[in-house]
């Protein structure tokens, strides 16, 4: 049996929870039955600035660490990503394998800059896109469930970690008092946390966002491109 | 309430539980059945969180003491206090952080301190670099402390617990770092298999200490007043001429202890080939990928991983080197330190190459290491 790989780079700018939603992703695939390591890469942490995390999940160990250099699957978390660069590879897909996913978050699609379209075609690549901010607005109130909503396309493009998985994953993220992260991460748990009354709440909404992002991806098909 | 368990149920026999957590979280959970005494921190990426969850564990009530100290060199001193006092110690630091406190590290040695310390790797300055790179391992192999390399979080989790085993033993009694590789190791999240939380180690024996505490100014082992510094004569040379062979031959007097612990100082994988791979920390685990993908190729490489940098496994290095045409040494640092040890126990060494070598916080590419499997076995 040949092994099942998938390598996930997620590009966003620091507070939209990048690291916490592969934390949550590579979390569910270990509850699923799965190996999985995730790790982020960032400069001296701020917000706003470049932030990118990687999830590799798999059905034998694994064995490479830090950056995922050859992603299957890219999530651009904010436009500025790909806009204005903020980025750690140029071009926002460098190392993207054939066939691979593209998912960004963006209310429209972007344009992309024509020789980007060229290789992304030369790729077969599959661009998606997804209104994750104003998802995390309207069903969860807050834009800090962007990541969820991200997380939530995903599944509605291939089916990585079952529902039950990622729902036990946020609950042990978010649920009990010993996680501990990075001041300005914590920071923002406290936000989120305050913006519900109770732990259940916040959850349902967690997951109301993920099926509402779910719902909400839609493909872009590259004009000319010969599907994969 | 905790319960104290013979090193061995603890290490090897009591079941274990699996975890989906950081480095940084490994420690926490080591630290947390170490039954230390106290832990003394000071902040720097990309060791930061460690400490802070030690801290976390301290208002949990499984230490005894914790505080901030005020800078590196302020808390391995302090740490030395505390150890000369006779108890068990921790901390941590990295990269910059371990070059500011170095001259404490030989200081530890020499006073046979069994102090366990961990270091996070990181580039070291100039220009800035937060970001993983061995560098500071090349300065640390000669301060007279054992040096273990964690491939992963369940290395960096089980090595620290087996470096209180081995430190503490009395014709060992002197300090053991155990290395990680910043980010890489620390800030990962993977499946990490730890011991039942309510079981801990035996508390250190103070009387296990192989010589009287050694102060600067108090009895019974007065540095400023005798021989050691005072003297400029033949007493004062032979003094620490021999010393300093005692503190390199407790060293030597680890390797029994580490082949218990830790099984031995390398891990060999088809010692037979005719390519073979030595490194150690995350290199190893891309050296798998890379071994493991050129398998399909059907180019078999071999696999030595280092543990043990101080004691040095020179002879294990030297006979399983000795059948192969070619061994690469993969290094996440500029100076290849880790290929000039190799090279000075290997027999015949033109047939080492040096490299690939990824610094300043790069990722490096299980296809840098095919490329050099593939070009050996042409």
């Amino acid at each position: 049996m040949s092994e099942k790989k998938i390598n996930i780079r997620m590009s966003g700018l620091g507070g939209q929870g990048v690291v916490t939603a592969a934390h949550i992703l590579g979390a569910a695939a270990t509850r699923d039955g799965l190996i999985s390591t995730v790790n982020p890469f960032f400069g001296a942490e701020k917000r706003l600035a470049p932030a990118e995390s990687y999830v590799r999940i798999s059905d034998r160990p694994i064995y490479e660490r830090g950056e995922i250099l050859n992603p299957n699957i890219i999530m651009i978390f904010h436009p500025h990503v790909i806009t204005m660069g903020k980025c750690y590879t140029m071009p926002f897909f460098d190392g993207l394998q054939q066939a691979g996913i593209l998912l960004v978050n963006a209310e429209q699609s972007l344009s992309l800059g024509g020789k980007d379209l060229v290789k992304l075609a030369a790729l077969q690549a599959r661009i998606y896109y997804l209104p994750a901010t104003q998802v995390a607005l309207e069903s969860g109130g807050t834009e800090l469930a962007t990541n969820m909503a991200m997380l939530g396309g995903l599944l509605g493009i291939t089916e990585l970690v079952s529902r039950e998985a990622l729902r036990e994953s946020l609950a042990e993220r978010f649920g009990g008092g010993k996680f501990v992260a990075s001041g300005t991460t914590a920071a923002l748990d406290d936000v989120l946390k305050s913006k519900f009354a109770q732990f259940d709440q916040l959850l349902e909404k967690n997951m109301e966002v993920v099926e509402s992002g779910r719902r909400s991806v839609w493909e872009f098909r590259i004009p000319g491109a010969v599907s994969a | 309430m905790q319960q104290v368990v013979s090193p061995e149920h603890l290490l090897f026999e009591a079941r274990r539980e699996q975890m989906f957590i950081t480095g940084s979280e490994a420690v926490r959970e080591a630290i947390k059945r170490a039954n230390v005494d106290m832990a003394i921190s000071y902040p720097i990426t990309p060791q930061s969180e460690s400490m802070h969850l030690v801290g976390d564990i301290y208002k949990e009530g499984y230490l005894r003491e914790y505080f901030r100290g005020e800078n590196e060199f302020a808390v391995m001193s302090a740490i030395a206090g505390a150890a000369m006092g006779g108890v068990r110690v921790f901390t941590a630091t990295g990269g910059p952080g371990t070059l500011r406190a170095f001259e404490m590290f030989s200081t530890w040695a020499g006073a046979r301190l069994p102090i366990v310390c961990a270091f996070m790797t990181r580039g070291v300055n100039s220009p800035l670099s937060i970001q993983p790179d061995t560098i500071e391992m090349a300065f640390m192999l000669d301060t007279g402390m054992i040096i273990l390399h964690a491939e992963n979080s369940q290395d960096l989790h089980d090595m620290l617990l087996k470096a209180y085993c081995v430190a503490e033993k009395t014709d060992v009694h002197i300090p053991v770092g155990v290395f990680a590789d910043g980010f890489f190791v620390t800030h990962t999240r993977e499946k990490v298999e730890v011991p039942p939380a309510d079981l801990k180690l035996p508390p250190y024996n103070p009387y296990s200490a192989p010589v009287p505490a050694m102060d600067m100014e108090n009895v019974p082992f007065r540095q400023m007043r005798d021989p050691f510094v005072m003297k400029s004569n033949y007493i004062s040379y032979a003094a620490h001429a021999s010393w300093q062979q005692e503190i390199l031959a407790a060293a030597e007097r680890s390797r029994k202890y580490l082949a218990k612990y830790l099984g031995g100082l390398v891990d060999v994988e088809y010692a037979d080939a005719e390519v073979l791979v030595v490194a150690s920390g995350t290199a190893v685990s891309v050296s798998r990928e890379a071994i493991k993908l050129c398998a399909r190729e059907g180019l078999r490489a071999g696999l030595v991983k280092v543990k043990s940098l101080r004691p040095f496994p020179a002879e294990e290095i030297k006979l399983v080197t000795r059948g192969a045409k070619a061994v690469i040494v993969p290094e996440f640092n500029r100076v290849g330190w880790l290929c000039r040890e190799i090279k000075a126990v290997v027999e015949d060494n033109t047939k080492v190459v040096g490299g690939p070598r990824v610094f300043g916080g790069m990722t490096m590419p299980a296809g840098l290491i095919i490329s050099e499997i593939r070009r050996c076995f042409a």
